[in-house]
């Protein structure tokens, strides 16, 4: 079943190149034809040969001709190859747009629960197997089959007895190769999957790899991954021997049609000579030829067979991802527009999974421009709520509003495009600090984003960078963790949206610059609904309303003074804060 | 490439009899043209059918051999490839681990995973062909034209013309498409960043509405390799085509000359017959060849890149280690007169560093983003080496500490949270492997991580990769777990304490302090800082003050600075 979707899903691939495909079969049609030509007339010129007395002129004629067909041959098979590649690489290419656009169309519940390794490794990886395996059949399936058919054809004609005997040889080549073709596969998958398992912990390991280092964690990683290792070279072993035991059995199979068109052509000659259309020893020399090219495709078309399960496996599992049911659409939903900033929830019920249910009956009232802090121990659960606020994940049951519309009935872009997000965790994309700046406003001009720079005091350290702000930076670049974070900020304030999701959007940076970084927000939050995760118990006071989490949940809510009255959790985390 | 010999050793044997093999296989094919020779000569002149039965029975023994040699050669040959691979896969990852910070910070991750996964995997495939194909062409095109001469030394003369064209063609061919490989496997590199990228950072990705515009991207990228593989494709398409013709050329000459030395009556039909049957081989095996080429490059270019990679010197120890002997009574640390420049840094990032901390001193270090304060603590545990001056702990030389000894003394919080695939239990482990259960939870207890445990379902508790089911503080209170499991002399928390709130943070310093080992707080929040024993004020590199809270409060402007913008806030 699963190997019918990756099928026809390569067939959808290849429609777009229908004619460089029609192009290909006609080369293909006459590489073949060339290459059967050639030894016909060298058969012919070998009976022109006898001893003592050679027929000159049809000599020539017979060598001009093999000299015209390996030259069409030749041109065509070079035109094969070159629309092959064209098609192929194509393909790979396209197959990889799908995959990769994918992944922004997946909801992000997908992408948290997977390793990232796997799914680039499905993009990169797969992707290029698939496309070796397209290649080889390209190359060399469809010439395969017209050499084959071609080599009986001309058998039959010329003699076909001899034709006949090949063509009942030939099945066992065939069933051959489909006996060590089913085998492979099972082979491949294993291969496929002990290899993923090493690189997925590969992937890990390698990504924090100071970390282990830190631990001398080496050693014990050593022993893991020799495991491991292992697994796979046991795998591959087998999945590689097997595959590789096509191409003998075949030939072997060639050879006993070559033995039979020895013996049967020999007895052919014996039996017409001196009738009146013998069959010559030039003939059996052309048979024999055929046979030897009559084997070679066998040897390619089960080649091809064997790497394509191999490709399929792949195909599949690119198929897989392309075909993960995707966030639900919200092509012709209204955008949001530019929102006042009122964000409300109604008995809003979430969790990440089923069995353990994190937030039941929220409710909230948030009035534009309203400075809501939430706080609570670590741990407790407060990135959720920009998970939802976001729309990365969406509610279970209620509806959560901004300005009275339900966030699902409006697009994700035009809701997002309204708030402004940092995270604690920075992340910068590989380009120039520009390219990472301008990301939410790619209109900004050249002095907005220097004073957003300015603003998040990112500029003083950028203008010392090599490039300044053309330097190519990235996620493990060299810039350290708060200069990260400021260019995070700076971001944001080129963007200067009606919302702002703070999540601890100062952790990483020292608490001068901090301070004047708060400033630089304060003024940003003015007028705007601010969402400020935080420890921080000046920022905490000064909310107009405070939303305290625990174990997932929100627990209380209310205005510092509201709470501090009710005498529960708050309070004594206030206390508890003064302390520190 | 001597890599690539050094890891076939372990398979030398299985590395010569696979060519072996596959020779005696060649060997069985060189001869049926004889055979033939023999019908067409022998057989049909007399019209002797048992004759040519005889032939044709022994054509079928000649088949069957070579497939007994042919199946143990490529068993050989599979065992070799997948085992030299799988070596190859193992040094590499030890040569990474093994690698050093700066090293790392050069390298990056996704060019590690590709030399990891791919490069090997093509490497693999090049060697099981080299063995299994490219060796037999060389003995089946030798062989023929040797053949050839027994046949008829004169005619056989045309091998000798066309087998160097032949080569020639290969040759080129591989000459101009290598270098385009490398490119190829380049542009694959930064495929491979681009989809990786957008898995780590879908949330702000997202956020921004990237997402088209990432798409945009990506297209572009996979366009450019597009278009690098095709103009290598249509270089490799030339050899083929080429060799088909030169063949054929030689098939013209030969049937001409066969003709002339038969009209006088020196060669009869079944020679020539043979003679074009040892040609034919070669075209058969040449084609085959050419196609392999295009593997076998292919290889040898991530062969070079792996071997690039496996030429780096890892971190390096000095030799005679282990002779000095820790002082206890010696400061647990000092730096004298310490500078430190990254590499390819314009400006040290540290500059005449001197302090001491004694055993069991708590120790905050503060300042700035950019001011050094990460850098400092980075040169405890030598993940990088100061460019100048001395950093001695417990009275010995860093440098002269074995890593592994140096850094289980020094137990290293990152900045950046970085746990792992399994439970709770494996990730705390990685502090000592073998840490008790009661030791674990200790550990957990005192980083103030019970309720973690309490949430995920204690010690077995499962963590997913980078430790995405936990959130930043909980993460972060794990990682501190995990370097008290090692018991360290010396603790350096590297702004590990960011995500915590103000109250756990108190606990967590609380019982920190119990423990009675040298702590390093780096923090950019004077809380966390103000009740060490010594805080070091960092400006731009170098110790703008020293001394305890009270101390800097006194003497220390930009302290007193920073400790007045915290406490204002907003």
């Amino acid at each position: 079943m699963k190997k019918r979707t990756a099928f026809s899903g390569i067939l959808r691939c290849l429609k777009p190149y229908a004619m460089w495909i029609a192009l290909s079969l006609a080369a293909a049609l006459v590489a073949a034809a060339g290459q059967l030509l050639a030894p016909f007339y060298a058969g012919r010129a070998v009976d022109c040969i006898l001893e003592g007395a050679v027929r000159w002129e049809e000599l020539a004629g017979d060598l001009l001709a093999i000299g015209l067909s390996s030259a069409g041959a030749a041109a065509a098979m070079w035109l094969l190859g070159v629309s092959n590649h064209h098609i192929v690489y194509g393909v790979l290419c396209d197959v990889r747009w799908m995959a990769f656009s994918k992944i922004s169309r997946l909801p992000l519940r997908y992408l948290d629960a997977r390793p990232y390794g796997d799914v680039a490794n499905v993009i990169v990886a797969d992707a290029e197997q698939f496309s070796d395996g397209l290649l080889l059949a390209f190359n060399q399936f469809f010439t395969g089959i017209f050499t084959i058919a071609g080599v009986l054809g001309v058998m039959l004609v010329m003699r076909w007895q001899v034709a006949l005997a090949v063509f009942f040889i030939t099945p066992l080549s065939i069933l051959a190769a489909r006996f060590i073709s089913s085998r492979t596969h099972t082979s491949f998958r294993r291969q496929a999957e002990t290899r993923a398992e090493e690189a997925a912990f590969v992937d890990e390991m390698l990504g924090d790899l100071k970390v282990v280092k830190a631990f001398c964690r080496e050693e014990k990683n050593e022993e893991i991954f020799g495991e491991k290792n292992e697994a796979l070279r046991r795998a591959s072993l087998r999945a590689v021997f097997f595959s590789s035991t096509t191409n003998p059995t075949t030939r072997f199979i060639n050879s006993l049609v070559y033995a039979a068109v020895a013996v049967l052509g020999g007895l052919s000659v014996i039996a017409t000579a001196g009738t009146v259309a013998p069959f010559t020893a030039g003939n059996l020399m052309t048979f024999l030829s055929y046979a030897n090219q009559y084997t070679k495709p066998f040897n390619e078309i089960s080649e091809v067979l064997a790497e394509f399960q191999n490709a399929l496996v792949c195909a599949g599992r690119i198929f897989s991802l392309v075909g993960e049911e995707e966030e639900p659409s919200d092509e012709g939903l209204p955008a949001l527009g530019r929102a006042r900033g009122e964000v409300t929830a109604e008995d809003v019920a979430f969790s990440y999974t089923p069995e353990r249910e994190l937030i039941k009956g929220f409710d909230l009232r948030v009035k534009p421009g309203m400075r809501v802090a939430i706080v609570g121990p670590t741990g407790c659960g407060k990135t959720t709520l920009v998970n939802l606020l976001m729309r990365f994940y969406d509610v279970d049951a209620g509806v959560l509003a901004v300005d009275g519309k339900d966030i699902r009935t409006v697009t994700r872009a035009s809701l997002r495009e309204n708030y402004g997000m940092v995270l604690q965790e920075t992340w910068l994309k590989e380009g120039t600090v520009r390219e990472n700046l301008v990301m939410g406003r790619p209109d900004c001009t050249e002095e907005e984003m220097v004073a957003a720079a300015k603003a998040a005091h990112a500029h003083s350290f950028i203008r010392l960078l090599p490039q300044g702000y053309d330097t190519v930076i990235g996620d493990e670049g060299v810039l350290s963790a708060g200069q990260k974070q400021l260019l995070c900020i700076a971001r944001v304030m080129v963007c200067r949206p009606p919302m702002l999701i703070l999540d601890e959007a100062t952790s990483n940076i020292d608490t001068r610059t901090e301070r004047l970084v708060q400033e630089a927000f304060a003024e940003l939050m003015e007028g705007r609904t601010s969402f400020v995760v935080a420890h921080r118990l000046s920022t905490i006071e000064n909310a107009d309303l405070i939303l305290v989490m625990k174990a997932g949940k929100v627990v209380e809510q209310g205005t510092h003074e509201e709470l501090l009255a009710r005498e529960g959790f708050y309070a004594s985390l206030y206390r508890a804060g003064f302390s520190g | 490439m001597k890599y690539l010999f050094s890891c076939l050793k372990k398979y030398r044997v299985e590395a010569v009899l696979a060519p072996l093999f596959k020779l005696l296989e060649a060997v069985m094919e060189l001869l049926v043209p004889l055979v033939v020779r023999a019908i067409v000569n022998v057989g049909l002149p007399a019209g002797d059918k048992g004759y040519l039965v005889h032939a044709c029975l022994l054509l079928v023994l000649f088949g069957a051999t070579g497939l007994a040699f042919s199946l143990t050669a490529q068993f050989f040959a599979a065992k070799a490839a997948v085992g030299t691979s799988a070596e190859l896969r193992s040094r590499l990852f030890s040569k990474l681990q093994s690698l050093s910070f700066t090293q790392i910070d050069d390298m990056g991750t996704s060019s590690m995973l590709t030399r990891m996964t791919s490069d090997t995997q093509q490497v693999q495939t090049g060697v099981n062909m080299t063995l299994r194909l490219l060796l037999r062409s060389p003995i089946v095109v030798f062989g023929a034209a040797i053949m050839a001469f027994v046949v008829d030394p004169m005619t056989a003369l045309v091998f000798v013309g066309v087998i160097p064209l032949l080569a020639a063609v290969v040759f080129a061919v591989m000459y101009f498409t290598v270098p385009r490989y490398r490119a190829v496997q380049e542009k694959l590199d930064g495929v491979y960043l681009s989809a990786r990228e957008n898995l780590t950072g879908a949330r702000v990705l997202r956020a921004f509405r990237m997402e088209e515009k990432e798409e945009t991207r990506f297209s572009e990228k996979t366009e450019r390799l597009r278009k690098a593989q095709e103009s290598v494709g249509k270089i490799s398409a030339v050899s083929g085509p080429l060799t088909l013709l030169l063949v054929n050329v030689a098939v013209i000459i030969l049937i001409q000359a066969g003709a002339i030395r038969a009209e006088a009556g020196i060669l009869g039909q079944g020679e020539v017959i043979a003679l074009y049957n040892y040609l034919a081989l070669i075209l058969v095996e040449l084609v085959k060849f050419a196609n392999l080429i295009v593997t076998v490059t292919k290889s040898v270019s991530c062969m070079k890149r792996i071997g690039n990679v496996l030429a780096l010197e890892g971190e390096t120890e000095n030799d005679d280690m282990g002779a000095e002997n820790f002082d206890k009574d010696a400061p647990a640390v000092r730096f004298s007169d310490v500078s430190f420049t990254y590499e390819g840094g314009s400006a040290p990032a540290l500059s005449g560093i001197t302090f001491s901390a004694g055993r069991g001193e708590t120790v905050g270090i503060l300042g700035g983003t950019g001011s050094g304060k990460s850098t400092l603590v980075r040169l405890l545990p030598r993940f990088y080496a100061a460019t100048e001056g001395k950093v001695e702990i417990f009275g010995r030389d860093v440098e002269s500490i074995p890593l592994r000894e140096l850094r289980g003394m020094v137990g290293y919080v990152p900045q950046k949270v970085a746990l792992f695939t399994g439970t709770i239990a494996s990730n705390l482990r990685w502090g000592r492997e073998d840490a008790t259960d009661e030791e674990l939870l200790a550990a957990a207890e005192t980083a103030q991580a019970e309720d973690v445990l309490e949430a995920k379902g204690g010690l077995g508790g499962e963590v997913a990769q980078a430790g995405r089911n936990l959130s930043g503080g909980q993460r972060q209170r794990l990682t501190i777990a995990r370097a008290l499991v090692k018991k360290p002399e010396i603790l350096v928390l590297d702004d590990a304490s960011s995500a915590l709130d103000y109250a756990t943070d108190a606990r967590l310093r609380e019982a920190l302090s119990r423990l009675g080992c040298t702590v390093f707080y780096v923090s950019q929040r004077v809380a966390s800082l103000r009740h060490a024993d010594k805080i070091i004020v960092l400006d731009e590199g170098s110790i703008a003050g020293m001394g305890s809270h009270e101390e800097l409060m006194a003497h220390c402007p930009l302290y007193v600075e920073i400790v007045r913008s915290q406490t204002e806030g907003l």
